[in-house]
């Protein structure tokens, strides 16, 4: 394979369900090696997509590349994958050595190097000793481990995992997350995996699809996701995002109100009307007048500031949550998380007033009809 | 078989490639289809082009029609079932209510043995209460003063008959919607102070709503269908089972024999459909979390439950004792002396013990046959990929034989299997042609088993194993046949107990050679030998006994084995 080719390869698939579309023109690349998660609301088209790639549906359109081979048209049996479901599907009455071993007690390789191959994955999912074992008999995260020995029996090119820790208690769910990561990079199988946790697909993914309503919005590494959502929808499904209507004023800023901002650049026309986002934790607090030359306190006045009051503070364990008010914001309200450390030293409490800054560079402008 | 007619939509972009396993999917659904076609449709569809024809096979519209409506005779047929159906039907429910009501509602002691003697009617052919009826309230019956001087023969005898050989039918439903309550909703009521009457129409009704109509509708449908009962106690009281018979066997005009079928068929269509609507509008009542109810001792109430199956349980082994004693009595009811003499079938008419070798026959292979093809056939349609329409028109193909009456299923067979240009006709006549209306007569029950087996497993078995390389049938045997063995056994003995005690739709299918216990006992009680009848009908209630003993035993012994991965 060119090192250039990506490994699997979407072009323009969609797929239709009688009048109702529910996928639409999906482009994407995965590369060799790389985990990809396939993040969005429920009913935006993850699972439908999953299983298009695995042959288990066949899209109304488009055409799909696996390992320079155009897998489009082919079955399931003839492609080259392995699949974990939420359910986990493991055969009740078959035992886990069993379980493990059903597509290569079907390949005819002789039964001891089927046996090797099933200690061999039980260990690797770290599960050893529990073969003589019923599924029934098993917790769901090792029922989980199971079904993940199972799909990488036949040591697939393409690992697919729709939902696989949903069933999970939260504990587990977190423990797993780690071991299916470190597993998945030991074996550098390609990886593409369904879920509509955020945090999940944060911490996993090397790479994340986020879809809605049978499109992709945006597809990037966690952290570019995160930063630059390239969308409000982005924006919103990921973390939290203040999302406040302005006016556009120029190439790098915007005005709030009365108040005229500086921006992260964009290419929406002057005049418009847009809309600021910013993250709770990109506000930055400042002592009450911060903005007046001469205050007390101030070593460097702020730009982009602006004077609020908190309106309301809730404590989130790690961090306070303040909900302020400015003229500027008319009736919406602006979230800002401050440390523990800050509210302590500023001595912020509900019905205070204080200055704020949203640093330019991390305030971003979509425009309004986007949303 | 063309594909394009199978995938609807199929004919612009991408399609599945298919490989060996499509290929075999799409067969295993064809072969589906057309058994379904050979064995349900195609017969109805000769019988309702008969009702059009004269007797030269010319077609007349509906003159056929005419004169039926014409001669008294045979359409005051239609309002002698609708009546007998109907007061049976009101007298079963009533009791059945009652008698699941203390079953599941009360604390009276012995529930577990009163379940079971109420099940025992299904054990018997419909032709056995009617037996044991005459010998109780017949000229020389010991219990005909209770009649009043009123005639066992006719009304009072297929109302008697039906209700006994029903009962159990209504009551397996009756127990299984009770059982469905939440104890939450009783607690509720007693909170707000209702009174016993009140909580009783409020909760207990609405809850067994359901269970109460589709009751109803199979009570009525088993009666107005049934030809057991109106055979040996109906006399001159003609419903519209023995007409199809009478037409058909005594006076050879098939012609009048498809538009009585059809005259039969319509009510049962009627009440299927109706049944249909209204299960659909049924909500789930219980959530998850409901609390099941359990009742506590009230003294009255139980004592009063007690009597009530007391007396109940005592009737129905009555019938079925008169039964057993009057097959073992020398000459009842003058020389009482017990012996085996009845059970000497060779020296009667209606094929001796040839015939009890043939049902054995005809059950078991009824049995084999049959589970195995219709849970084959339930699960291409539930678990099939591909070939969408045919699963849903095999789909509700499976459905249709629960409609039809087994007279109009027998001789709609005569139509299309006796007619010489049919490439099948060399089944006629044989065990063969028995054992697949048999298997057609009883499909729906067994194929609902099925299916409700199949939805409860796990949806993407087929789609793990074909991302493992291995084809659906290993999965199939491996996986879907052991994790469904509970209900494969009980469609096994289900059918094998119908083929040992129908009557209705062999009648017409039966030669000399394959002569049935069922029939004989027919039969024999038609030429006066209503003993060794008596003592017939004894033997399938003694087979079917075994069989279900053997069943008690084998599930108990299999559940053992599997209990490791069985969840409970
Ligand atoms: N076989 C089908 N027939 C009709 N509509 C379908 C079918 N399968 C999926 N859909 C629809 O397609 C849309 C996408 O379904 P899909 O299962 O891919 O969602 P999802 O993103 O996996 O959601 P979830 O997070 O709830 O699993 C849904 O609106 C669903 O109702
Ligand atoms: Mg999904």
């Amino acid at each position: 394979m060119s090192a250039s080719a990506p490994y699997l390869r979407l072009q323009g698939v969609s797929k239709s369900f009688g009048s109702f579309t529910a996928l639409q023109d999906i482009a994407l690349d995965v590369n060799e090696g790389e985990f990809v998660c396939f993040l969005g609301p429920s009913g935006c088209g993850k699972t439908t997509l999953l299983r298009i790639i695995a042959g288990l549906e066949i899209q109304s359109a488009g055409q799909i590349t696996q390992a320079e081979v155009d897998i489009s048209n082919l079955p399931p049996s003839q492609r080259d994958f392995g699949i974990v479901f939420q359910s986990y599907a493991l055969f009740p009455n078959l035992t886990v050595n069993k379980n493990v071993a059903y597509g290569l007690d079907n390949t005819g390789s002789a039964r001891e190097a089927t046996s090797n191959r099933v200690e061999e994955l039980l260990a690797l999912v770290g599960l050893p000793d529990q073969g003589d074992k019923y599924p029934a008999q098993l917790s769901g995260g090792q029922q989980q481990r199971v079904a993940l020995a199972r799909a990488l029996a036949m040591s697939p090119g393409l690992l697919l995992l729709d939902e696989p820790l949903s069933a999970l208690d939260a504990k587990v769910r977190g423990h797993l997350r780690h071991e299916i990561k470190s597993l998945q990079r030991r074996l550098g199988v390609t990886t593409i995996m369904v879920t509509h946790d955020q945090e999940e697909a944060l911490t996993m993914a090397d790479r994340i699809v986020v879809m809605d309503h049978g499109v992709v919005e945006q597809v990037g590494s966690p952290l570019e996701i995160y930063r630059e959502p390239v969308s409000p929808f982005v924006a919103n499904f990921i973390g939290t995002m203040n999302q406040l209507p302005c006016e556009v004023n120029g190439a790098g800023g915007v005005k709030l109100g009365a108040l005229s901002l500086a921006c992260q650049d964009h290419k929406i026309q002057s005049g418009a009307p847009a809309i600021l986002a910013i993250r709770p934790e990109d506000v930055i607090p400042h002592g009450a007048g911060a903005r007046s030359p001469g205050a007390p306190d101030v070593i460097e006045s702020p730009g982009n500031a602006f004077d609020a009051r908190i309106e309301d503070m809730e404590f989130l364990g790690s961090f306070f949550r303040a909900e302020l008010s400015c003229e500027a914001l008319g009736e919406s309200h602006l979230l800002a998380d401050f440390s523990i450390n800050a509210v302590r030293r500023m001595g912020l409490e509900t019905g205070k007033d204080l200055t704020v800054e949203l640093p330019a560079d991390r305030v971003r402008i979509f425009s309004s009809g986007a949303v | 078989m063309t594909d394009a007619a199978l995938t609807p939509g199929a004919t612009s972009g991408p399609r599945a490639r298919f490989d060996s396993e499509a290929w075999v999917m799409r067969g295993g659904i064809a072969i589906a289809g057309i058994f379904l076609i050979v064995a349900v449709i195609l017969p109805l569809y000769a019988m309702l082009s008969k009702s059009f024809e004269d007797k030269d096979g010319a077609f007349v519209g509906l003159t056929n029609y005419a004169t039926y409506f014409d001669t008294p005779s045979l359409s005051y047929s239609i309002s002698n079932s609708l009546t007998v159906s109907i007061v049976a039907t009101v007298i079963v429910i009533s009791l059945a209510f009652a008698y699941a009501y203390a079953i599941t509602r009360t604390c009276m002691p012995f529930k577990g043995f009163f379940r079971l003697v109420a099940l025992v009617p299904i054990l018997a052919p419909s032709l056995l209460p009617g037996i044991s009826f005459i010998y109780m309230f017949g000229k020389k019956g010991f219990m005909r003063d209770l009649l009043l001087g009123e005639p066992i023969y006719g009304f009072i005898g297929i109302v008697l008959g039906s209700s006994f050989w029903t009962f159990p039918h209504a009551l397996l439903i009756m127990i299984t919607a009770l059982s469905l309550s939440d104890a939450r909703l009783y607690e509720a009521a007693e909170a707000l102070r209702a009174s016993r009457l009140r909580t009783f129409f409020t909760v207990t009704l609405p809850g067994a709503k359901y269970g109460v109509i589709s009751a109803i509708f199979v009570v009525f449908t088993l009666v107005i269908t049934d030809f057991g009962v109106p055979k040996v106690i109906g006399g001159q009281y003609s419903v519209l089972a023995t007409d199809i018979y009478k037409q058909v066997i005594g006076q050879q005009n098939f012609q009048m024999g498809a538009v009585v079928s059809v005259m039969l068929l319509i009510p049962a269509v009627l009440a299927f459909g109706v049944d249909r609507l209204v299960q659909r509008r049924q909500v789930a009542l219980l959530s998850a979390r409901a609390v099941p109810y359990e009742p506590k001792p009230a003294r009255g109430r139980d004592i009063g439950a007690l009597v009530f199956c007391t007396v109940m349980a005592g009737m129905l082994l009555l019938v079925l004792g008169v039964a057993a004693y009057a097959s073992l009595v020398k000459f009842w009811p003058y020389n009482l002396e017990l012996g085996l003499t009845h059970y000497n079938f060779e020296i009667m008419d209606g094929g001796g013990w040839g015939a009890w070798f043939n049902s054995m026959k005809l059950a078991a292979l009824t049995a084999l046959i049959g589970t195995t093809m219709i849970f084959t056939v339930a699960y291409l349609v539930e678990k099939g990929q591909g070939a969408r329409f045919g699963r849903v028109v095999i789909q509700a193909m499976a459905m249709v034989p629960l409609a039809v009456p087994g007279m109009v299923l027998g001789l709609a067979y005569i139509f299309f299997f006796n007619n010489p240009s049919n490439p099948l006709n060399g089944i006629y006549a044989t065990l063969a042609i028995l054992v697949l209306s048999t298997v057609a007569h009883f499909y729906t029950v067994a194929h609902l088993t099925a299916v409700t087996a199949l939805k409860q497993i796990d949806g993407e078995f087929e789609s793990v194993s074909s991302s493992l390389k291995v084809p659906f049938w290993i999965t199939f045997r491996r996986v879907t046949v052991p994790v469904c063995q509970p209900a494969l056994f009980s469609m096994a003995v289900y059918l094998f107990m119908n083929a040992m005690t129908t009557v209705s739709a062999v009648v017409f299918l039966y030669s000399p050679d394959t002569n049935l216990a069922s029939v004989a006992v027919m039969n024999m009680d038609d030429a006066g030998d209503i003993a060794p009848a008596a003592a017939m009908a004894m033997m399938i209630v003694y087979t079917n006994l075994t069989v279900v003993l053997i069943y008690g035993v084998v599930s108990r012994v299999v559940e053992k084995r599997t209990q490791a991965w069985r969840r409970r």
